[in-house]
């Protein structure tokens, strides 16, 4: 197991090299293309209009550090009855760390019978996830929550 | 539940009775004895026995707690981050005793020398039985993970000496973190072979998101149906190598573990444990979120703490690691209510008690296979070598000294692990030692160049993974060791401000961020890394320098906390 | 497009009235249109941009995807059956391919 030659420390250096920023594996493709705070503003903006998001009903379930950068499990659930004359219309999620801000939007129907869905997604860097979501009498209400993508290792 | 006021009134009942009258008692004499050590005044229906982070321990050692564990945010200050002289004045314990030596560092050599070495499958057993004994039907014995990993057998067994050590003990349902360092496939084995469910709740495959184990497991003891809901380490791959695990994903997810325990409840469980390995300080908030749950047994930080906590309506048990503490709650549960309950943490000093005869045969012939290599001695130590702190200790002191000059390193990281059990100044260094500190499935050293600024990076990365104000976003281990650089720390501040004052002890010159240094390391997390295992580089090092004597430690400077 | 795979999980039967949980796959590169070649040539983007659900042709639910939804892309959500049916799932490409699933319920009083 000896590795005293130049060609094989070479070699391990490039591996670990490139192995011990796995994590933002992402973040080394893109490493200025970033979508910041004012971007994902913007978004919502488009997305909602004028109207002010209120904290409450939209949860957003995530890992509080991600495991893999490139999937990231995430589910948005609403508090909503789900019946024809009121139920949650849309839930839009954005990133205000990645490329670009948005990450997907989940129309849901009263058919829906629960405003609840799952999906996986990409994270470049440590950043807040946000969860809007829109009610079928034009309401608006947000959360966020902040997940780490770190280097790893070290760990008990 | 009982209400807080009451289990205020129970938590200094419970001191009274085994608090400082007891330290008074072991402080009396040096000589302590098996009976000492399994004094209880029982209470109720149910008795829990757990242990944790055995970290394959089966024969005694010495473990010396940490001096520097620092909380930060709410939990400064409080248990478990409390060491040495102000650990004793909150619990009450005289210095200089039998239990002064179990919990803390002070005078650590001295009665070392004193009490002798703890732990030790067959003293343990000693210990189970005779407590079986006094409460049949009513004793419920589990363990909290990390059993299967830190020795030479364990990992050329990949675990199966600890299977059988654990399924001869009695245990009755575990959980797991460095268990998962086997691989998937040898898991799903260990999992058939133990015997006894296997539990984590918090464990999903990462293609339709669903249960790879089984959350939860019912237990009658006592006439109480006791429900144990266990969960992994959450963070096993992102601490760990995940391309070991690849289909599985972890997380605390707590809106999961409420869900157990509702589940649990509907199902009759008058009693719900949760058996956790998320470490001390996660599980405090989890159980502050999650109502329903009677008790915590935690894991994975190895905190001892000779008292149970009582967090809203929750206890929360802490009990050490390495084998060094047997933890016994014993509950009164009437009505699917805690009423009353008594805990101690006991220390397993092994002088005192008698080695159980058919569990010792176990270790020898579970031992016997590999004994003349376990044995090979590489060298003396004059000094304390121990591993537990947040910054430092001097067995990876050791072993980065080893990595700096075995590998022609500029700078040299070794990754803050909490296992390793510890020798005392003038003890033979065997490969036993050595394997107990390094013996794991990703041993590669590496050998790589980095820039000042991507080590700085790496620094505050890790720092964060301890000194997050927010337990959530801990992963448990303490600080990455260094070799060759100098820092100050200061852990009041957020992520990329904690790190200052790099300084490379070779030039004295402080670290140029834009300047490339030769690191040598070992347990990186990504596949495909080449290199000697670790232990070959410390025994070379070791027999180079015959007599181990280290120079004090000067590497982090600590400010905040 | 052979390598592109639709997996459903619905359950094959129900109550009236029921919420049933469905989740669905589909391989997908999902490229992003953020990463770089070997010469350092923008790699173009091609996505799964849209996602439907039908239930006996009424719209359950539906999905607009963007370049940071993974590869392979996972999505899992709800709908309330009041009838027997059949469910159809559609994967909208950014190169104006389209895959589709079918997947049948029983529903009993």
């Amino acid at each position: 197991m000896s590795t005293g030659t130049a060609a094989t420390r070479r070699r391990m250096i490039e591996q670990v090299g490139a192995g011990v920023l796995a994590a933002g594996g992402l973040l080394l493709l893109a490493p200025r293309a970033r979508a910041d705070l004012v971007k994902a503003q913007k978004l919502m903006k488009e997305l909602i209009g004028d109207r002010t998001p209120q904290e409450g009903k939209v949860r957003l379930e995530m890992p509080q550090i991600a495991e893999n950068g490139q999937s990231v499990p995430l589910t948005a659930a609403v508090d909503s009855p789900m019946t024809p004359d009121n139920y949650c219309r849309v839930v839009h999620i954005l990133a205000d760390g990645n490329p670009e801000a948005g990450v997907c939007s989940f129309e849901f129907t009263p058919m829906s019978g629960r405003a609840e869905f799952s999906t996986r997604m990409r994270l470049a860097q440590t950043q807040n996830v946000w969860a809007v979501a829109e009610m079928s009498d034009g309401s608006v209400w947000m959360t966020k929550t902040e997940v780490k993508v770190t280097i790893g290792g070290c760990g008990g | 539940m009982v209400s807080r006021r009451d289990f205020f009134a129970l938590a200094a009942a419970a001191g009274a009775i085994l608090g400082p009258g007891r330290a008074g008692r072991l402080a009396a004499r040096d000589r302590l004895s098996e009976a000492d050590l399994l004094a209880f005044r029982p209470v109720g229906n149910v008795t829990v026995l757990h242990l944790t982070d055995l970290h394959a321990q089966l024969v005694p050692i010495w473990f010396r707690e940490p001096s520097t564990n620092i909380g930060v945010g709410e939990v400064r200050g409080l248990p478990p981050h409390l060491t040495g002289k102000e650990f004793l004045a909150h619990f009450g314990i005289a210095p200089g005793t039998a239990e002064a030596h179990a919990f803390t560092d002070q005078d650590f050599v001295e009665l070392a020398r004193r009490f002798g070495r703890v732990g030790g499958l067959d003293r343990i057993a000693t210990l189970v039985k005779a407590i079986r004994a006094e409460r049949p039907g009513r004793t419920l014995l589990l363990d909290g993970g990390d059993a299967m990993q830190g020795s030479w057998v364990a990992l050329q067994t990949r675990g199966a000496d600890m299977v059988a050590a654990l399924r001869a003990l009695g245990v009755e349902a575990m959980t797991g973190h460095w268990e998962f360092t086997y691989g998937a496939e040898r898991v799903e084995a260990i999992v058939e072979e133990l015997g006894f469910p296997f539990l984590a709740g918090n464990v999903l495959d990462t293609e339709w998101e669903e249960p790879v184990f089984e959350s939860t497991a019912f237990f009658e003891r006592g006439g109480v149906k006791i429900a144990v809901i266990g969960q992994a380490f959450p963070y096993t791959p992102v601490s760990n190598p995940r391309w070991m695990i690849p289909q599985w994903s972890f997380g605390i997810r707590e809106e999961r573990v409420a869900a157990h325990v509702e589940k649990a409840r509907a199902a009759g469980a008058e009693l719900v444990i949760l058996s956790s390995h998320n470490g001390f300080d996660v599980d405090r908030k989890l159980v502050s979120r999650v109502p329903g749950i009677d008790v915590v047994l935690t894991g994975h930080t190895h905190d001892a703490l000779p008292r149970a906590l009582v967090v809203g309506k929750t206890l929360v048990v802490g009990s050490g690691s390495n084998g060094k503490f047997l933890a016994r709650l014993d509950l009164d549960v009437q009505g699917g209510e805690v009423k009353d309950f008594a805990f101690r943490l006991i220390p397993v000093f092994s002088d005192a008690i008698r080695p159980d005869p058919e569990t010792a045969k176990l270790v020898e012939e579970l031992r016997a296979p590999y004994r003349a290599e376990l044995d090979r001695v590489v060298g003396h130590t004059e000094s304390l070598l121990f591993r537990r702190g947040n910054f430092q200790g001097s067995w990876d002191d050791l072993i980065c000294e080893a990595l700096l000059e075995q590998r022609d390193a500029e700078i040299a990281l070794s990754p803050g692990f909490r296992w390793g059990p510890t020798l005392l100044p003038g003890q033979p260094i065997r490969m036993e030692d050595v394997w107990a500190q390094t013996a794991i499935t990703y041993p590669q050293v590496y050998r790589i160049e980095m820039t000042g600024a991507q080590l700085k990076d790496v620094l505050e990365d890790v720092a964060d993974n301890i000194f997050n104000i927010d337990p959530y976003y801990q992963g448990g281990g303490d600080m990455v060791r260094v070799g060759g650089v100098s820092f100050v720390i200061d852990v009041d501040q957020p992520i990329g401000r904690r790190i200052s004052d790099m300084t490379s002890l070779k030039t004295g010159r402080p670290i140029d961020p834009a300047r490339k240094y030769v690191v040598a390391g070992w347990a990186s997390v990504n596949e495909g890394v080449e290199g000697p295992p670790v232990w070959e580089l410390v025994a070379r090092h070791i027999e180079a320098r015959k007599v181990i004597s280290l120079p004090k430690a000067g590497q982090v400077r600590v400010k905040g906390g | 497009m052979a390598d592109i795979k639709p997996r459903i999980k619905v359950p094959k039967t129900a109550k009236k009235g029921e919420v049933v949980e469905i989740k669905t796959l589909v391989s997908h590169v999902m490229e992003s249109g953020q990463r770089k070649d070997a010469e350092g040539k923008t790699i173009p983007r091609k996505i799964i941009n849209r996602f439907t659900c039908e239930f006996n042709g009424k719209p359950v639910c539906e999905m607009t995807l963007h370049p940071a939804i993974s590869a392979n892309p996972f999505i899992s959500f709800f709908a309330k059956v009041e009838e027997s049916g059949t469910f159809t799932f559609t994967w909208y490409d950014d190169d104006g391919s389209v895959y589709k699933a079918e997947s049948k319920i029983d529903v009993t009083a």
